[in-house]
């Protein structure tokens, strides 16, 4: 890994939290250089999370030994053993299963027998679906409040607000989730309790010779306003409950920075001016405060990911996270290191895009 | 006003210790803030190492004097927050549940501080290729999300099964591993300045050698964060063991109570209406991360002048060093304090949210 010796030995001293974005010496190059370098750093990401998830993994013995021992006898056991190749030394198969990852291939469930891949195209797009709901909701309750509370600093409004945001962050996904069902599906009965459409919507769906797996557009793709409808409510409440969970980050986030920018010296500049204090946070203020969220968005995704497992168990919402907990009471290995390693993949990816994003942003970033 | 002329009054030793400081230096909402966390905290800790006393019934008790509990009970009469769909009481499981938490956290932190100061210290010393790679390693560690991390880590430990003390271990040590980077980065960015500071230079001349520097000179500078960085990551601590709990990978109800198990096993029961089996574990999980967020939030707060209270400042601002973290400390790291250091307050304390 040559592009390991490019990282500098201080990078805990940037200002983002992605501290691999290499930071250049001196002027010139300029964002493609910029680019390159943080595209190549996105590789030992994947390669050491992988790498690690594999050896981990293997500590405690081969996947099928570990999904079916018990259940076959000790010689059916070897068989499928050697058939499968776990029997060779361990060095070959990691090569051969980074060869594999390389080219897309994660492997065969055990519990299933199916392609990993298959797996995660087909419940990934039910997660991307809900990672971004969700964020959608913490965009929408996050920025605007940390603005109120940074406008009435240290008032009741932002005391109220602040004790929101640690409650947010100290409610579990898992038990939000269960009072949002409590109490708007069983006990007021305005949205469905789980899942992710009701079934005659979901086969209809099925049908559509284009579906694409987001359920939203293929609920538009039907043209069937009554199963759009079907589709949104069924996301509410999970998007509801993982959204929150990053809208307390964001309201904090957006709070400490506004008032950060309130106190700088172009801030002093408008308010001499004559501009309302209130201008000053809705036009001043704010803009320069969205970039540490656009870097923070990439660990988010981290977080979003986790809470993701979290909340499709909760609400059944068949995606990758729901698979993985399925699969992990299955004790299914093989389908479990596929799907860490494609979530590797997608946490260095958006990393990587968020960085780009920084960086075309604010070009202080870039040096 | 002659006391402008005269030096800063020193507060006695007690002042000065960390917790007892900051109640000083806090005003009006701020002190609100952490005396209730501080509060809750402590109601915690004594529930914790109380359970046995305070609870009605065992954790793992399914019948009393009067015979069997029955299943989803509702509260009132001799359960008072009601039953399990295991038979087990509520209230007791809550209770118990506090002594779970509370030894997987000082589990939990303890391993990874040392761990993570060890490798920090190492690293940020020394340098070379071996501080390349473990930064590498943790950056790709610290993005990745931590509850995946953690199931995997249990998965290695105990093979997916859970036992008596072992359950509550591979819990703790899978926390572990997730908290050590974070430790790793801050130790080392910390040591990788005070490396380069004069009196390190002057401890060479005179000979030290480098674990002699390494322990008195830097290890002793670089360690004022840790106390923030421990109250953050104990109320992660919680939450990712109730993650893991939710997910499966807890403890058995026989071996111990967890607030995730519990609450995993309340899915079904909240459809057909019943609330009391996920409500009060959910509460104690709410109230205790809660508890020691608030506390770290203040403690964070009070440590960077742009955020602390306005009159804080004025009345109580007296050397620089007793406005840190760490009594006796200097702010040489910057006026963020600990953002000045890190990546910022804002990252340090929101970034490393989790689930």
């Amino acid at each position: 890994m040559t592009t390991v010796a490019t990282t500098p030995a201080a990078p805990a001293a940037g200002r983002q939290p992605t501290t691999t974005a290499p930071k250049k010496k001196g002027s010139g190059g300029g964002i493609i250089r910029y680019i390159v370098i943080r595209f190549l750093l996105i590789f030992p990401t994947i390669f050491i999370l992988v790498s690690m998830v594999f050896w981990l993994m293997r500590t405690t013995g081969d996947p099928i030994t570990a999904a079916l021992g018990g259940r076959l006898s000790a010689d059916q056991l070897a068989e499928r053993v050697a058939a499968a190749g776990y029997d060779r030394p361990i060095l070959v198969q990691y090569v051969e299963y980074l060869g594999q990852i390389f080219t897309g291939n994660f492997g065969t469930t055990i519990s299933t027998n199916r392609p990993v891949s298959e797996v995660l195209l087909t419940y990934g797009a039910a997660t991307a679906e809900l990672a971004f709901y969700a964020l959608l909701v913490a965009f929408i309750v996050g920025i605007p409040l940390g603005m109120v509370a940074a406008y009435w600093r240290d008032k009741s409004p932002d005391a109220s607000l602040r004790i929101f945001a640690i409650l947010c962050y100290a409610t579990p996904v898992f038990f939000s989730g269960l009072l949002f069902k409590l109490i708007f599906a069983v006990w007021l009965k305005v949205l469905p309790v789980a899942g992710r459409a009701s079934t005659s919507s979901e086969l209809q769906m099925q049908l559509l010779p284009g579906k694409t797996g987001l359920y939203t557009i293929d609920a538009i793709q039907t043209g069937n306003p009554a199963i759009l409808v079907d589709v949104l409510t069924h996301a509410v409440l999970p998007a509801l409950a993982l959204g929150l969970l990053t809208a307390g980050v964001f309201l904090r986030l957006v709070r400490t920075n506004v008032i950060g920018t309130l106190g700088t010296d172009y801030v002093d500049a408008a308010r001499s001016r004559g501009v309302s204090e209130f201008r000053l946070v809705r036009k001043h203020a704010y803009r320069p405060a969205l970039i540490p969220i656009i870097t923070v968005i990439g660990l988010q995704i981290a977080l979003l990911l986790g809470g993701a497992v979290l909340t499709e168990t909760t609400f059944e919402w068949k995606g990758l996270g729901f698979m993985l907990s399925e699969f992990l009471q299955a004790r299914d290995f093989v389908a479990v290191q596929g799907i860490v390693a494609l979530l590797a993949v997608i946490v260095a990816l958006s990393n990587f895009i968020v960085d780009i994003i920084a960086a075309l942003i604010d070009p202080r970033v870039r040096y | 006003m002659t006391r402008i002329d005269s030096p800063p009054r020193r507060p006695s030793r007690l002042a000065r210790l960390p917790i007892i400081h900051q109640l000083h230096q806090s005003v009006g909402l701020q002190r609100g803030m952490l005396v209730a966390g501080l509060v809750i905290t402590a109601l915690f800790v004594l529930t914790a190492i109380l359970a046995p006393l305070v609870a009605p019934y065992g954790y793992s008790q399914l019948r009393g004097p009067d015979g069997v509990f029955g299943a989803q009970q509702p509260p009132g009469g001799a359960h008072l927050f009601g039953t399990t769909v295991g038979g087990y009481d509520v209230l007791s499981r809550v209770l118990w549940g506090a002594q779970t938490a509370l030894f997987v956290i000082v589990v939990a932190v303890l391993l990874s501080i040392f761990a993570g100061v060890f490798l920090g210290l190492v690293s940020g010393y020394f340098g070379g290729w071996l501080d390349r790679v473990l930064v590498v390693v943790c950056d790709a560690v610290y993005a990745f999300p931590s509850l995946l991390l953690a199931i995997v880590m249990s998965i290695v430990i105990s093979g997916g099964k859970s036992d008596l003390v072992g359950g509550v271990m591979a819990a703790a040590i899978s926390i572990t591993v997730v908290f050590i980077p974070q430790y790793f980065r801050v130790i080392r960015a910390e040591t990788v300045r005070i490396k380069s500071e004069a009196y390190v230079e002057s401890a060479r001349v005179l000979g030290s050698g480098n674990i002699r520097i390494m322990v008195r000179h830097v290890l002793r500078n670089a360690t004022r964060t840790l106390p923030l960085i421990f109250t953050l990551n104990s109320s992660e601590a919680i939450l990712t063991l109730a993650g893991l709990g939710f997910l499966g990978f807890g403890i058995e109800p026989t071996a111990a109570s967890e607030w995730g198990y519990d609450l995993n096993k309340a899915i079904s029961d909240v459809s057909s209406g019943i609330w009391w089996t996920s409500l009060f574990p959910g509460l104690a999980i709410v109230l205790v991360v809660m508890g020691i967020t608030l506390v770290g939030e203040s403690l964070n707060d009070l440590a960077d002048p742009r955020l602390r209270g306005r009159r804080a400042v004025g009345a109580n601002a007296g050397l620089v060093a007793e406005t840190s973290v760490v009594p006796g400390g200097t702010l040489t790291a910057g006026p963020g304090g600990l953002g000045g250091l890190e990546s910022g307050p804002l990252h340090t304390n929101d970034g490393e949210a989790t689930s």
